[in-house]
């Protein structure tokens, strides 16, 4: 897409609604080196959501958004739970469909669309729950990967089915007593990040959204891989904090008690031989882009 | 967005010319090949401009999809890949329409009750998918037989359902099927079904027309709905997702949108009747009795209906070619003169007749039969019998060496 496409006829400017005027006016479509900083001064994609107060997860929505590498061409794909409760609020276009088929709907777009624009570059992006990814979509997550579909996966893992109103998920932690968890979890997480590596993933990060940067890089870092080598999987602690039993204000904390070293969601990743080439290569291009841009800034 | 000038008369990658679609079916010189079901739906995808094809092997319409296989090897598709389970497979064929394809597959039986969460799905997100129903047994024990059981599961999905009866239908209709199912006042799925090995199985005579002339490529930008490419402005869908919102708006909204999906068959009716020369065929429908079927049921009629003269019995047909749209008009005008109606099908439950049953005056004249499931096959002779029966006519018992 190009930015004009969002351009608003003079004509009929008054009467677009305000949040569209101002995407048009300071949205960070385009611009090279967007990020999280942006929030707060330009207009992000996301606007308003329905998600309770506090919610971490949609901390991780305005990171996510913020840093997509090229929103103006990625096309997101969605599953039920608490984030289609947010995905009709974003400005880049993204599919709902069923429960727990997101890889699949995901590989037939991203054939698509590589069939209908093959000298451009679409990003498809996956934004699912841990129920959609690792329960009833498990099978479609793991053959997407198999078969080396170019598209990154992201599981918002809040431990639960959150939107349900709090049920045993195959991302729960053992012993953990929930509704149909009557006397506590039998068994364990299910080592997902893991699988995901033997499963043919070349990048693989599993970690909290308590730091927006690190949410920036990685995001940039899994766009990056899938468009040009294969498949990437990132697994996000989002706790559901009104299932847990905590308070609106503790999010932030939660995700940081659970990121400690020892614990569940302390930072863990796995980049392959070609991942990590190509983000060596990537890393020497912005270097050299951020020196060049320093340059300018000298001489003018 | 796409370019809007006309590319009727340019070539695609394979020297194909793309042809106005109704000189292409109703002009262009066609050829008589003798082809089994499967080839013959290759022969129609390759003139089809397809995008995408995703496949998946089950019984009876597995060599069908390995043939469009062959396409995609040979450059006619612009993709083409096995999935893992048919609810995968409509899920990404969902995905590949999404994104603005012109999307291909074909699945039977127990592979249509697996992906069947997906269809509604389709029909409410306006993706103009087309998918070959091969159709076989679904219950239990296994059986990978002829039975057309499946068909009546899709009727109330909001797609379009059309029942081939031969191969040549089966050709003209995949073609046919894109340029109705297209149309931005549709904008629907077509399940084009068919008997599973009576049609795809055997050889017969097809008219096929060149192969080098091809429909022209689907135009998403036609699409009543946007397509997700990212080309046109990614806007905020809503303030508040319905899902969850349990108030009159959101039940309106719904409400409103599915009633909008059945509009939608209904305003397909027009193109069906432009495309298809009508609705149903009829044959003789002034007669007393009539026969009225759908798939090869109507090739058995016919046969019964022949037997029949020969004993001095006359007897119409009405073949039904679309089931949504329901040519509920259709039937009811070729049926009016009718004192016994007749409706032979290939599954237990007899859901033909009772559409039938709920679409005419007067429906103690429909008998519900003969039926035959499983696998068995229907000769016309128990279509003979079955109207012998119900007339009060002795019924002829020799079966045995009928040679058929």
């Amino acid at each position: 897409m190009s930015k004009e496409r969002i351009q608003i006829s003079e004509d009929l400017y008054d009467i677009m609604p305000s949040d569209y005027q101002d995407l048009v006016k300071s949205a960070t479509y385009g611009k090279e080196d967007r990020g999280w900083k942006d929030i707060g001064t330009s207009k992000e994609l996301i606007e308003q959501h329905s998600l309770c107060a506090g919610c971490p997860e949609s901390m991780a929505f305005r990171y996510i958004l913020a840093s997509l590498p090229n929103p103006e061409d990625t096309v997101m794909v969605g599953s039920t739970g608490c984030t289609s409760l947010v995905f009709p609020m974003v400005a880049v276009h993204n599919i709902h469909s069923l429960f727990g088929n997101q890889n699949a709907v995901a590989s037939g777009l991203k054939r698509a669309l590589s069939v209908r624009f093959p000298d451009r570059v679409k990003d498809v992006v996956v934004l699912a729950g841990d129920g959609a990814t690792v329960d009833i979509g498990l099978d479609m997550t793991l053959q997407a990967w198999f078969r080396q579909e170019k598209f990154t996966t992201i599981c918002f893992d809040n431990e639960l089915y959150a939107n349900t109103g709090g049920q045993e998920s195959g991302l729960m932690q053992k012993g953990f007593v929930a509704k149909m968890a009557p006397v506590g979890k039998l068994f364990d997480k299910v080592r997902l990040p893991e699988i995901a590596r033997e499963s043919g993933c070349h990048y693989v990060v599993n970690c909290t959204v308590s730091k927006p940067s690190l949410v920036e890089k990685v995001i940039r870092n899994a766009v990056h891989v899938a468009r040009e080598i294969g498949p990437t999987y990132l697994q996000l602690y989002t706790p559901c904090i009104l299932e847990i039993g905590k308070n609106s204000m503790e999010g932030l904390q939660e995700m940081r008690d659970s990121e400690k070293p020892t614990e569940r969601f302390a930072y863990k990743e796995f980049v392959s031989e070609p991942a990590k080439q190509l983000l060596a290569e990537l890393a020497a291009k912005d270097k050299e882009r951020k020196a060049a841009a320093k340059q300018l800034a000298g001489k003018a | 967005m796409a370019e809007t000038k006309s590319v009727i008369g340019t070539q695609n990658k394979k020297g194909q010319t793309f042809t106005d679609p109704w000189k292409l079916m109703n002009e262009a010189p066609r050829t008589p090949s003798f082809f089994t079901g499967s080839e013959v739906i290759k022969e129609a995808i390759r003139r089809a401009s397809c995008d995408v094809m995703i496949a998946y092997p089950i019984t009876p319409q597995s060599e069908a999809a390995a043939l469009i296989g062959e396409l995609f090897a040979e450059g006619y598709i612009g993709d083409y890949f096995r999935g893992e389970s048919e609810f995968a497979v409509m899920s990404q064929c969902a995905g590949a329409s999404f994104g603005g394809a012109r999307v291909f597959t074909t699945t039977a039986g127990p592979g249509t009750m697996r992906a069947m969460e997906n269809f509604p799905m389709w029909a409410g997100s306006r993706l103009p998918i087309q998918m070959i129903v091969t159709c076989r047994g679904v219950n239990s024990p296994l059986s990978i037989q002829p039975d057309t059981l499946e068909i009546s599961y899709l009727l109330n999905t909001g797609m379009l359902v059309w029942h081939a009866e031969t191969a040549q239908d089966f050709f003209d209709w995949i073609l046919k099927g894109y340029m109705v199912s297209e149309e931005p006042d549709v904008h629907l799925p077509l399940a084009l079904c068919c008997d599973g090995f009576f049609v795809t199985h055997t050889k017969d005579v097809v008219q096929l027309t060149p192969p080098e002339m091809c429909l022209p490529p689907y135009d998403p930008y036609r699409s009543p709905v946007p397509c997700m490419d990212m080309e046109c402005p990614p806007v905020r869908m809503m303030r508040d997702p319905f899902v969850m919102k349990s108030n009159y708006i959101s039940y309106a909204t719904h409400a409103s949108w599915q009633q909008e999906i059945w509009a939608a068959v209904e305003r397909s009716r027009k193109h069906s009747i432009h495309w298809l020369n009508g609705l149903i065929d009829t044959e003789n429908t002034d007669a007393d009795i009539v026969i009225v079927a759908s798939g090869t049921a109507v090739s058995q009629g016919r046969e019964a209906i022949r037997l029949l003269e020969d004993e001095g019995v006359r007897c119409g047909l009405v073949k039904v070619k679309t089931l949504r749209p329901w040519p509920e008009e259709e039937i009811r005008e070729a049926t009016k003169n009718a004192k016994h109606i007749f409706v032979p099908e290939f599954n237990v439950t007899g859901w033909l007749a009772k559409e039938i049953k709920a679409t005419i005056p007067n429906h103690e004249r429909v008998h519900a039969g003969p039926h035959v499931c499983g696998g068995m096959t229907m000769p016309p002779e128990i279509i003979v019998n079955e109207i012998k029966t119900a007339l009060g006519m002795k019924k002829s018992f020799v079966m045995a060496g009928r040679g058929s």
